[in-house]
Parts: structure tokens; C-alpha cells; sequence
């Protein structure tokens, strides 16, 4: 098990929500006062060099116009990062390639961000939520399309070494692609991708990368991880997915006791709770299928847009499988129900800080993970052990 | 009243034809087309109404190629040799105006009198303003205050739609989204080619429409040189739901001349 310190770099310092009607997109950034962001991103790297310190990677993501991510350029932050780590390796998860016009770009910024950090990579690429349409002036139409094409004309511009290639694909266009530097880690670095689809997922386990999910509990997370080891078997990668495929993303507070413990991570809530989004920014045309935009209308839950109301207290989250919080012996025994339930993951996303969770008890619930649970994790769940619900001799599940 | 399927450039198109006389080819807007609203059969009483549904609009096809407007008035041009219609009338509504428009231009000797209700297509005003508000960054209530004269009447009942009507709702709104989303409901070139579209022409607008103005629709009209412009008062976006006397009237007395 290996174990991540996500921080989405948040700007907490809003007037009341409800004196705007959306966090993302459309808040007006006479709101942010370039002083004070200044002094969260000190604090922001501090925690991640924090977590270095104590074992903990470091992850981090990239969102826009929104006062919930401010890293709306996360390779900018990521090199800094790499020069200010010197050993954990360094996710960004991720590159948001439906939405940049560019994906060669996008390839030369990772590489140089790998070859800056000593091969410390790990590049991440999502679709991008949907509140990343406007920002972008992005078509919401055909997003997975340009998702893959750009994924595969990224490790095209990775993996060639003998000068000029071309690509010219359904979106993007290339007469000469040679880019410099090339990664160090060879032939590329890890590749991981975020889903919330079983038919993504399905995708994603065909072709070996890192599969990860956010906050998607316990059903959810099983039904997405089974679709990743069904595409995995089925493309002859084997019949066994190791653990360290996959990835899953939580809440995650640990405390000397429940009570201080619950006291932290009900801050961490601000991540669920302050996501305040209007459903035409959740959910334009195109984002979902319209097989699914039928279901919504009749009343089904958006897992897109609304993190869902139970999720919004501690206990409601804990039970929901989005949030681990307690003791180090809560937090091991919530992990390893989670764990059993999903099937089994070897990576875990913290997300460690959010809204108003300051500084100095960011830096103790990381210290407490790392020295009270992380090494039990480790030892529970090394990186050898194996992925699957209830897991069958190859013959029976064949039969 | 049955729509027919017909191939054009590899795409199963929905098409409906409907009443006798000189043929009128409707291109419709962003909502798709209802053969029951209550302005087919006005036209169709004195005409042939030959209306197909765009791809990916209706039950027509669309295929990973078709992702432009410019695509669209490809195809339809292709119908009208289809249906051997050397030259005949054309009506296009919203982005069915900007449809026509584009055919216009390709293929002017098509056309003989043109009627655009509420287009868009252009882009007349200033590079720091949308011509055409954006609603796809705001709520579905706020559209339609923008869409309709009397939002309160014309407000759909989704609950009331069947799975298939819902299915094509959402399906048309996608498809509207992949077609006018950048630009932002116009091709910049449209107005350096429009110059040739001079066929008799009518620019209709509701007097409540809140996405196409009235100095859009002016500019655009002066981009023809031979259109003019008629407004229908009580009226918003789409005045062949909201007057659809007044507006089957406009039309046919434009061209009936």
C-alpha cells in the first residue's frame, strides 16, 4: 500500500454561500485577495514537503475558476515541487487532455517535469469534471474521444526517439512531434487515469494504467474496480490485478482521539459541503450520455454533481465509504472494510486538507497516518497482494 | 402523419413531407421539429412541407464525421438533389436560419425565396459581447425567459414526456451543443460569403426573442442584398410556437409573392 497527501491548494476565505450562486466558473476573483493566496500556497507546499518528510507521496490536481482547486496550471506547481521534494514521488492527477488544445504540449511538460524531479513522476490524466466545459471553452461533446486520442499521441511523443513523427487523428493534428527533453523513466512514466464509469474503467484495466477513483464509497468503487479487472483479464494481462493499479481517494483524518479526530475531518467536509454548483455547470450537454441525462431527469442521483447529502456529516460519510476519520485503530479497521468490500487497492489518495483545516492540524492528521497507520497498511497490503471481489480458481470463473 | 427515412451522405435521415403544392424545404432550430405544432399544418394547407431532422436531431443518425453546421447544410443540399428539388423555398429557424444561410452561399440558384426566423449564424458586434447570450451557462428557467414571450405557458412538463420524447430532448441539446459551441453560435465566414445570397429574403423576428436581437437580426438582414425584416409581436425566439397564425401568415404571403 502506498499512500498519497492530496491537497487541492483550496481559497476558503468566501463571503457567505449563499451570496453567490456557484463556487466554480462564475465567482468573481475580486474575491481572492492575491496576498493571502500567496500565503496558502506556502503552506500548501509546506504540508506536502510535510508529508514527504514523514513517507507520504505527493499528489495533486488541477482545477479552474474555482475557489475549491486554486492550481489552475498544476504542472506549474508540480515544478516547484520537484525541485523542493527530493524523494517522494511526485502525482498530478491530473492533466485535464479533452480540454487542452494542445497534447504535445502536455507531453513536454511532463517530461520535463520528470527529468526536473530525477524520474519522480507519476502523470495522471482525467476527462475533467464538467465544471471545467466553460473554463476551457471546451466542447462537452465527444470529450472521451479527445481523451483518448490526446492519451495516445501523449506516450506517441513520449516513446519516439528518432526524430520527427506525425499524427494526424480525428482532433489533433501534428506534422512534426519531437519533443525534448524525453522522460527518464522509461518507456514513460506511470500512467494513471481517473473514472467514475465502469465502461471507463473497463477501458482503462484493457490497457494496464493506474486506475483511480474519488469518493465513491462502497458500491460505486467495487462496480468500477470490477470493471477495471474485467477489462484487465479480458485484454490477457493475466487472470491476477495487483493492488497497486489501483487507486482510491478519501477524506482521510486521523486523531489521537475520535473526538479531536471527528473535529478535523468534520473541516474536511468543506471539500463536500462548500461545492456549491448549479446543475448547468454540472451537467452540460454531452457530459453524460443521454441515455443517463433520461435517468437524472427522472429523478436519479448525479453522482457527478452532488456529493450526496448523507455524505455532508462525519458519521454520514464514514458510513458512506468517502470519509476514513478517527483513531489510528477506526481508521485501520474503516480502511480494511473498505478494502474487503472494493476488493482490494494499493494506493490511497489523502485528501488531507481542505477549507478551513489549518496548518498545524493538516500537518498532525498526516504525521498521525504516517506513524499510526501507514506502516500497519504497508504490512497488511503489500504490493504484491492480489485485487478481486471474492476471488475464484481461473477454472471456476470461466465455467 | 409518418416521418420516412431516407439515406443522404451515408446518414439514415429522419424526413417528414407533408401537404401538396410548390415544395418549402423547414430547417429546424435547436429544439428539434414536432410535426404536431400547430404551424405545420398552416403551411402545410398551402404547401408542400418538406422538413428533415438535422443528424443527430430526431431519429436521424449521426455519424463521428458530422460535427459542424457547415456539415449540415452539406447534407441537406444532398437531400434536395435526393428528391430532385432543383429550386425551391427555404425556411430555417435558429440554427435551421444559419443552415439556410450556409446552403445559400454554396448554392444560390437553389434557393428561391429564403426566410430565416430568429437566425444566428453571424457574429456582427463587438469581440468583448456574445451576440447570442450563452445558455448553456445559465439555468433552464433563465433560457427560457430568454426563449419564450410567455415562459410560464410554454414551460414542457418533463414529467409529462414519455422515455422517447425525453431521449430526443436530450439528444437534440447535445447535438445543438456540438454544432454552435465554438464559435459561439456563428462561422466567422459566413458573413464574407452571404453577399451572394441574393434571393428575395425575410428575416422574422418575435418581439420578445432575448437570444437573437433586433439589431442582430438588422445587421444580418443588411448582409443580403435583398432582404428585409418583419417582427411578430407577442413573441419570443420561436414565434411558430407562440403565434403561429401570425407567423404561417409572414411566411406564406412572403412567398406567395
Amino acid at each position: 500500500m502506498r499512500a498519497w497527501h492530496f491537497s487541492e491548494t483550496a481559497y476558503p476565505y468566501l463571503p457567505p454561500s449563499d451570496s453567490y450562486p456557484s463556487i466554480r466558473v462564475s465567482l468573481p476573483n475580486r474575491i481572492y485577495d492575491p496576498a493571502k493566496g500567496a500565503a496558502l500556497y506556502d503552506r500548501y507546499i509546506d504540508e506536502w514537503l510535510e508529508a514527504e518528510a514523514e513517507g507520504v507521496e505527493i499528489m495533486l490536481n488541477e482545477h479552474h475558476q474555482t475557489a475549491t482547486c486554486v492550481d489552475p496550471a498544476a504542472p506549474l506547481m508540480l515544478a516547484a515541487l520537484a525541485r523542493l521534494s527530493k524523494t517522494a514521488r511526485l502525482l498530478i492527477l491530473g492533466n485535464p487532455i479533452a480540454n487542452r488544445r494542445q497534447p504535445v504540449r502536455v507531453a513536454e511538460e511532463m517530461a520535463m517535469i520528470d527529468v526536473l524531479s530525477h524520474g519522480r513522476l507519476e502523470a495522471g490524466f482525467v476527462r475533467g469534471v464538467p465544471y471545467e466545459i466553460l473554463p476551457a471553452n471546451s466542447n462537452p461533446v465527444r470529450m472521451n474521444e479527445r481523451n483518448w486520442e490526446a492519451l495516445d499521441l501523449i506516450i506517441k511523443a513520449w516513446t519516439n526517439h528518432d526524430g520527427p513523427v506525425s499524427h494526424e487523428g480525428r482532433f489533433f493534428h501534428h506534422r512534426n512531434i519531437n519533443i525534448w527533453p524525453r522522460p527518464i523513466q522509461q518507456p514513460h512514466p506511470p500512467i494513471w487515469i481517473s473514472t467514475t464509469s465502469p465502461g471507463g474503467a473497463q477501458q482503462v484495466g484493457a490497457r494496464g494504467y493506474i486506475q483511480a477513483t474519488f469518493l465513491t464509497g462502497f458500491d460505486m468503487t467495487r462496480t468500477i474496480y470490477e470493471a477495471y479487472r474485467k477489462g484487465w483479464r479480458e485484454a490477457g494481462r493475466g487472470e491476477n490485478v495487483p493492488i497497486h493499479r489501483l487507486a482510491y481517494a478519501a477524506l482521510i483524518y486521523v486523531g489521537d482521539t475520535e473526538a479531536k479526530a471527528h473535529a478535523g475531518a468534520d473541516k474536511l467536509l468543506w471539500y463536500v459541503n462548500s461545492n456549491k454548483v448549479p446543475p448547468h455547470f454540472a451537467n452540460p450537454p454531452g457530459y453524460v450520455s443521454v441515455a443517463q441525462n433520461v435517468r437524472l431527469a427522472r429523478g436519479a442521483h448525479n453522482v457527478v454533481s452532488a456529493f450526496g447529502t448523507r455524505q455532508g456529516t462525519v458519521e454520514g460519510a464514514i458510513a458512506a465509504g468517502t470519509m476514513f476519520a478517527g483513531t489510528p485503530d477506526q481508521v485501520l479497521a474503516q480502511i480494511k472494510k473498505h478494502y474487503d468490500h472494493v476488493g482490494g487497492y494499493g494506493q490511497l489518495l489523502i485528501m488531507g486538507q481542505a477549507g478551513f483545516l489549518e496548518h498545524d492540524d493538516t500537518v498532525h492528521g498526516i504525521r498521525m497516518f504516517a506513524r499510526e497507520v501507514y506502516p500497519r497498511l504497508k504490512e497488511l497490503y503489500p504490493d504484491t497482494a492480489i485485487s478481486g471481489v471474492n476471488p475464484q480458481p481461473a477454472a471456476a470463473r470461466s465455467a | 402523419m409518418t416521418a420516412k427515412t431516407i439515406k443522404i451522405a451515408g446518414i439514415d435521415l429522419e424526413l417528414h413531407d407533408i401537404g401538396q403544392g410548390a415544395p418549402v424545404l423547414w430547417l429546424h432550430g435547436g429544439q428539434g421539429f414536432n410535426p404536431k405544432h400547430a404551424f405545420v399544418d398552416l403551411i402545410a394547407a398551402k404547401r408542400r412541407l418538406i422538413v428533415p431532422s438535422h443528424p443527430g436531431f430526431g431519429s436521424s443518425g449521426l455519424p463521428d464525421w458530422v460535427d459542424s453546421v457547415d456539415d449540415i447544410a452539406h447534407v441537406h443540399l444532398e437531400l434536395l438533389d435526393k428528391l430532385d428539388l432543383r429550386c425551391l423555398d427555404v425556411v430555417g429557424h435558429s440554427i435551421g436560419g444559419w443552415i439556410a444561410a450556409e446552403m445559400a452561399t454554396k448554392s444560390p440558384e437553389r434557393i428561391r425565396r429564403l426566410v430565416m426566423i430568429g437566425p444566428v449564424g453571424v457574429k456582427v458586434g463587438s469581440p468583448d459581447k456574445l451576440d447570442i447570450p450563452d445558455v448553456f451557462a445559465m439555468s433552464q428557467d433563465d433560457a427560457s425567459k430568454l426563449l419564450f414571450h410567455d415562459p410560464v405557458k410554454m414551460k414542457v412538463d418533463q414529467t409529462k414526456l414519455t422515455d422517447d420524447e425525453l431521449t430526443i430532448m436530450f439528444r437534440n441539446r447535445e447535438t445543438l451543443a456540438l454544432l454552435v459551441w465554438e464559435p459561439w453560435m456563428h462561422n466567422p465566414k459566413l458573413m464574407r460569403r452571404l453577399h451572394r445570397a441574393a434571393m428575395p429574403a425575410l428575416f422574422i423576428r418575435g418581439a420578445s426573442d432575448g437570444l437573437v436581437s433586433d439589431a442582430y437580426m438588422s445587421q444580418y438582414a443588411k448582409l443580403l442584398p435583398n432582404a428585409r425584416t418583419h417582427t411578430i409581436p407577442a413573441a419570443g425566439h420561436a414565434p411558430q410556437l407562440e403565434q403561429p397564425e401570425k407567423l404561417a401568415s409572414a411566411v406564406l404571403d412572403f412567398l406567395e409573392k
